[in-house]
């Protein structure tokens, strides 16, 4: 339990998918004008997040992994499907985001139109993929520390975009100078935010 | 004064449009605005009127800082004549400070001062008040023997890049001295933390006293796992090793109590900080598994930068939050966030810069919810009344 907890609070702010890894800036940059919209598509990451981490962590333990497949039978005890992985991976990533485009249209066609492009685009966010192949380096023990992390690594992402969503409505009315307006000026807000999550860097849990 | 206005006056007009300094005008308004009250009012934005103009207010906060400076002043005397084991006098102790703080001082302001000027002559609008408060908190937050160039570097990034392209004072997301000092912290890791850089001296190796450590408070806690060595009324008063203006509680306080009494700080900032950092230390001491977590709730607070981060950092009224609830929930998570970093974090043990930064982070999303709460309620009472 313990163990589970530490994953969570790591996954959020210690090794936060933004300010830690850079994972996931292109949709975290563009989408981040308003706090409504940031929330939407951060919720939606961590929506496919928590789903396609411990999905793939199945996938990876019970089919791809060298020796995963023994519960067929003696015969495929030595067969390594993990070349595959990559392609597996995005494979069960693109599915969820199907489901996930189909519902918010269904539920919430204000916030499906402002997310626009972006809401497709989450099969190619590197933080989805990078959530997957970071479960498949770090070995979690169990699904439930897999979820946990999927569940942990979507909140820190939305945390991340949300808090830069509400600086920039609030930097809406500053003399900011010319050059600087749009994705100059966010840049500089991440890299200090990054200051400010740096706080967590080298916390032992 | 009769003969500087009448000065000021005549040279006045080759500063105005068409005038021989036209390009310098933002110069000269600084001057005279700083000497004289102008009589020119807002022409655009908000029209608050109000005795309490810019300059006012910042001289204010100049002036609650100032038991925390002279304090500082004597200390880094006393703590340097007590690592090189003289007993002097009060007036020598002083003197010293003042010898290692005043440079540190002057650099701060004259570095951000330029910039500032810079800036101003080049956007076209008046050199803003902001940063006489800045340049005085950057010194007090830095360790006296800091190198004079990284006082200038640190400078120069928290006002370009933590306020100037923001627009200026008042646009800033980041409280510009705790930017100078998190950037010292994160370039200059070995310069910003250790046992020598407290106090004066110990850098260059003068005769140390045998046996005599100049680790902070904390930063003692985690090698050596007490603090014995720093008693309660000790910390509070201040006679321990730390950044100038830091150390004494006590003259802290003296300031926040000007603060709170010309309006100028928030109390319930200040309020919610003391008890957020209360109640998670008291949270710690009950698990009590490490010896940071065992260190006393109330001790806690009087060590390292808690007090000076309460009063004159998390208070900044551009970087904090603006609605009075939002106020309490970002003092309130400082606290908390300031102790976790204290105890889980023995990397930075200083941990009340950087949960301040991380909450300067979040302040506009907590005002952001703050305000839509409130007008989810008021809609509702609307449609109840309806």
């Amino acid at each position: 339990m313990e163990n589970l907890l530490n994953i969570f609070v790591k996954s959020i702010f210690i090794e936060n998918m933004i300010f830690a890894y850079f994972l996931g800036m292109c949709s975290y940059l563009a989408v981040s004008k308003t706090v409504k919209t940031s929330f939407g598509l951060g919720v939606a990451v961590i929506f496919v997040l928590g789903i396609t981490v411990p999905a793939n962590y199945l996938l990876e333990n019970y089919v791809l992994q060298e020796g995963a497949l023994a519960w067929l039978g003696e015969d495929f005890a030595n067969i390594d499907l993990g070349f595959l992985s990559f392609i597996m991976f995005i494979a069960v990533i693109a599915s969820m985001v199907q489901l996930v485009e189909m519902i918010v249209e269904k539920f919430a066609p204000a916030l499906y139109t402002s997310l626009g492009i972006f809401l497709p685009l989450i099969a190619v966010n590197c933080a989805i993929l990078g959530g997957s192949l970071f479960m498949q380096e770090r070995e979690y023990a169990n699904i439930a520390e897999a979820s946990v992390f999927g569940l942990g690594s979507g909140i820190g992402w939305l945390l991340a975009i949300v808090g830069i969503a509400a600086i920039r409505e609030k930097i809406r009315y500053s003399d900011v100078p010319a050059p600087l307006r749009g994705l100059g000026i966010t840049f500089i807000i991440t890299g200090l935010m990054g200051i400010a999550f740096m706080s967590f860097m080298g916390i032992q849990l | 004064m009769k003969a500087l206005r009448n000065l000021i006056d005549n040279i006045k007009p080759h500063f105005e449009k068409g005038g021989k300094f036209e390009k310098l005008h933002s110069t000269f308004d600084a001057f005279e605005t700083l000497l004289f009250v102008p009589n020119t009012t807002n022409k655009n934005g908000v029209h608050v009127r109000d005795a309490m103009d810019m300059k006012r207010t910042m001289a204010t906060v100049v002036l609650a800082m100032v038991p925390a400076l002279l304090f500082g002043l004597w200390n880094a005397g006393y703590q340097h004549f007590m690592a090189t084991g003289q007993d002097p006098e009060f007036w020598p102790m002083v003197l010293h400070g003042f010898l290692k703080v005043f440079p540190i001082i002057v650099v701060s302001y004259g570095t951000g001062l330029i910039i500032e000027f810079i800036f101003a002559q080049l956007r076209g609008h008046e050199v803003n008040e902001g940063f006489l408060v800045s340049g005085m908190l950057i010194p007090l937050v830095l360790p006296v023997d800091i190198p004079l160039w990284m006082v200038a570097v640190a400078t120069a990034f928290a006002v370009i890049i933590g306020k100037e392209v923001f627009g200026g004072t008042g646009m800033n997301i980041w409280n510009p001295a705790l930017l100078a000092r998190a950037f010292l912290f994160f370039a200059y890791p070995a310069f910003m933390s250790g046992d020598t850089i407290w106090i004066s001296g110990l850098t260059s190796g003068e005769g140390i006293v045998d046996g005599f450590s100049g680790a902070t408070a904390l930063g003692a806690a985690v090698t050596s796992g007490n603090i014995d060595k720093f008693s309660l009324i000790d910390s509070f008063l201040g006679f321990i090793p730390g950044s100038i203006g830091e150390t004494s509680t006590l003259a802290i306080l003296i300031g926040a109590g000007i603060l709170i009494y010309t309006g100028v700080g928030s109390w319930r900032i200040m309020l919610s900080v003391f008890i957020g950092g209360f109640v998670m230390a008291l949270g710690f001491n009950a698990i009590g598994s490490t010896p940071l977590m065992q260190i006393p709730a109330l001790h806690h607070l009087v060590l390292g930068g808690f007090a000076f981060g309460a009063v004159f950092m998390a208070t900044d009224p551009v970087s904090a939050t603006r609605t009075a609830r939002g106020k309490y929930i970002y003092g309130f998570l400082i606290g908390v966030f300031s102790i976790m970093i204290r105890v889980f974090n023995p990397a930075y043990p200083e941990g009340v810069m950087l949960a301040i930064l991380l909450m300067n982070t979040f302040s506009p999303l907590i005002d952001h919810f703050v305000v839509e709460g409130n007008i989810k309620r008021r809609l509702k009472r609307a449609s109840v009344n309806a």
